[in-house]
């Protein structure tokens, strides 16, 4: 649901919530005078309630009436609307949305402007919500930062709900398919050289030029469904679920696996989440079983992979790494695995937990052939891999062979 | 000329050297029959592209091959104008003190001046070519959705000439290797074949048909070796192009039965990755066990 029709069906609520909002602001240590209050409920009706930042400037303007006070409305605020149930808002009216761009207002003469950061703010004001740019959406720093398996029911909804809204992008790939480009194209278009010509009396006057087109990158996702991952997968299957239905088109095929491989992308294609999962946990068989990812993946390698690798994919390899195959296994299935892959990317859930590190053998082994190795335990993980993602090297990295060999008796 | 049963398919395909299953056979009677496009996958090494040949010659018409790749285009799949003689031409119209532009569009953009690529060609000639668009999982959407369009209609227009039809449709055979899935409208049109690895007594006719001077007994220990390989978890099983290399290597080394010292010198005609022929080096002793009763 768009945050405008949420807004709509409770407006007719807006002045309770308005009343409520200066007695929070009055909790946060903030005057508010009861004529205040008058004033910005009639201002209410005065602006557009449907457009967030004036709804917020108007509490802003006539509740506020201090520099100082500035943190503790915004963060006031914040609270006030994501109460509402209208979690997506809050960036917007801080200002720190990205995409699309805030229209900004012109300067009108005489306006006084919030420049953003005061030098003189109250240090003992509470911290203001800094929205993280690499998150899309808004959640608190709490839920942010909370991993995914300590949170309760309602939070994992947030969760949820936040994962839905996120948009993934990852760097395009540059194709070898030439399209028409302007004067800084790379190669010569003799064809609409020679054409250009002739409407001029066959004076070659200006040359036309092609470009290598860019098409979105595939992504391969592999995600362990294993007893150990058993608080995870829920979560990471909804994130998976996000980013194939994610309005960049990439090309996303998934795959399940616990001791063998199950193609999951059938069923995450699915729009509604509810559908996809229940469907997910229809196809594959060995949910919540032991662990075989190197046999996993070396079946995926043998098979799979030759029909979805074939164009520089991006390979998300989601999974705690305790692996109950040889280390070997393991380690050479991930390296023919990185070696086929434009770019092989480990999300671990664990690597977030106080004093981990990477000890199960199997993991120790295979960690020289991840390009990289990234946690997966919170909001703010996700919100770092899809900056990460964003900003992927158009080449591949330079690598290493020589996963331990099998010994040949 | 094209056979009149399956049967015929069969021997006549025999008699130009492919020794080939019946199910294949009969794909390409029946595409040759309903005059539809033939779609062959399979992994690499079954033949798929052998067959094409062998079918030109059987047929006695023109091969066209068209090698996919990303990004292949119009101007490499269909036609391209000869820039150089276009520009020359221009100016000796214009020394010649032709001014019209309308003229000089019609002279430069002619059928003289296009260069013809392969989907091109096998709309001409009288006679229908055989035309092979190999690996085709190779190209990208945008060229499978052009080719559904020439697949349907049989007809490429030139914007500067016009349309350009084929007398008699060319038999179409398409290759995949399944590096991606081809899209099923384009897959829809086609009869659609996969073509498997062949079974031991299949595989012994054909190195004793291609590598004849090889001795019978090398030549069963041969195939049956690789025959156990394909069962094996490999990256890349052989296919009948390794066997067949693999045979005229043993015979160029002077080998007359199968012994480890020989196997290990020639993996390499058998085997492409360094962890497969680990496995099969790991696994030689076994096999050839095995295969002593044959």
């Amino acid at each position: 649901m768009d945050w405008s029709e949420r807004l709509t069906r409770s407006s007719q609520h807006l002045l309770g919530h308005a009343v409520h909002f200066t007695r929070a602001l009055r909790e946060a240590g903030v005057t508010v005078s009861p004529a205040q209050t008058a004033v910005f409920a009639e201002s209410l009706s005065a602006v557009n309630l449907l457009e967030p930042r004036e709804f917020c400037d108007a509490a802003r303007l006539t509740l506020i009436s201090k520099r100082e006070d500035l943190a503790r409305f915004e963060a006031a605020f914040t609270k006030f609307w994501r109460d509402l149930g209208l979690g997506g808002v809050p960036d917007e009216l801080l200002g720190n949305l990205r995409l699309p761009p805030p229209k900004k207002p012109s300067q009108r003469p005489g306006e006084v402007r919030d420049t953003g950061a005061p030098k003189n703010r109250d240090p003992n004001a509470s911290p203001q919500t800094v929205v993280d740019r690499a998150l899309t959406f808004s959640v608190d720093e709490v839920l942010k930062t909370k991993r995914f398996d300590r949170m309760d029911a309602g939070e994992l909804e947030q969760a949820k709900r936040a994962i839905e809204r996120f948009e993934w992008r990852i760097r395009p790939r540059r194709t070898r398919r030439l399209e028409a480009a302007g004067r800084r194209g790379e190669r010569l278009d003799m064809r609409g050289t020679v054409r250009a010509a002739l409407r001029l009396q066959g004076e070659f006057v200006r040359l036309k030029r092609k470009s290598f087109a860019s098409k979105p990158r595939d992504i391969v996702v592999l995600c362990d469904v294993s007893g150990s991952m058993e608080r995870f997968a829920r979560l990471l299957l909804h994130f998976v679920h996000a980013l194939t239905q994610g309005r960049v088109k990439h090309r996303v095929e998934s795959f399940a696996f616990g001791t063998r491989l199950t193609r999951i992308t059938k069923a995450l294609e699915r729009r509604s989440v509810d559908d996809a999962l229940r469907e997910v946990g229809a196809t594959v068989n060995d949910w919540s079983g032991g662990t075989r990812i190197g046999g996993s993946l070396n079946g995926f390698n043998r098979g799979a992979a030759k029909r979805v690798l074939g164009r520089g994919a991006v390979v998300l390899l989601i999974s705690d790494g305790w692996d109950q195959g040889e280390p070997n296994v393991l380690a050479r299935a991930v390296e023919r695995l990185q070696k086929t892959s434009h770019r092989l990317i480990w999300l671990n859930p664990l690597i977030g937990t106080a004093g981990f590190q990477a000890q199960t053998r199997g993991l120790l082994a295979a960690l020289p052939f991840v390009d990289d190795f990234l946690p997966i335990d919170n909001l703010k993980s996700l919100g770092e891999l899809a900056q990460h993602l964003s900003n992927l090297d158009s080449r591949r990295g330079a690598r290493q062979s020589g996963a331990g060999r099998i010994k040949t008796t | 000329m094209r056979p009149q049963s399956i049967e015929a398919t069969l021997t006549a395909l025999e008699a130009h050297g492919y020794v080939a299953e019946q199910s294949l056979a009969t794909a390409v009677f029946l595409a040759l029959k309903l005059e539809r496009p033939l779609f062959l996958e399979g992994e690499p090494g079954v033949g798929k592209t052998e067959i094409v040949k062998v079918l030109s010659k059987m047929l006695g018409t023109r091969l066209i091959r068209l090698q996919c790749y990303e990004g292949l285009d119009v101007s490499s799949a269909v036609y391209e104008w000869d820039y150089a003689r276009q520009m020359l031409e221009i100016r000796l119209l214009e020394a010649s003190g032709e001014r019209s532009a309308t003229t000089v569009r019609r002279e430069v953009f002619g059928a003289d001046f296009l260069v013809k690529r392969p989907l091109l060609q096998a709309l001409e000639g009288d006679t229908a070519p055989v035309l092979l668009i190999d690996e085709l999982d190779r190209a990208d959407e945008e060229f499978e959705a052009y080719l559904l369009e020439f697949l349907s209609e049989w007809q490429i227009t030139v914007p500067e000439i016009g349309t350009i039809s084929a007398a008699q449709p060319p038999v179409v055979v398409i290759t995949s290797n399944r590096t991606r899935e081809i899209h099923d409208a384009l897959k829809r049109r086609c009869l659609y074949h996969w073509i498997d690895y062949p079974d031991y007594q299949k595989e012994l006719r054909i190195v004793q048909q291609k590598v004849p001077d090889v001795p019978a007994k090398l030549a069963q220990q041969i195939v049956s070796f690789v025959q156990r390989l394909r069962d094996m978890e490999l990256y890349k099983a052989p296919g009948i192009a390794e066997t067949l290399d693999w045979a005229a290597s043993l015979m160029a080394l002077e080998v007359t039965s199968l012994e480890p010292a020989a196997l290990e010198d020639t993996y390499g005609t058998l085997l492409k990755y360094q962890d497969d022929i680990v496995r099969a080096r790991a696994a030689a002793r076994d096999l050839l066990a095995q295969m002593q009763p044959v």
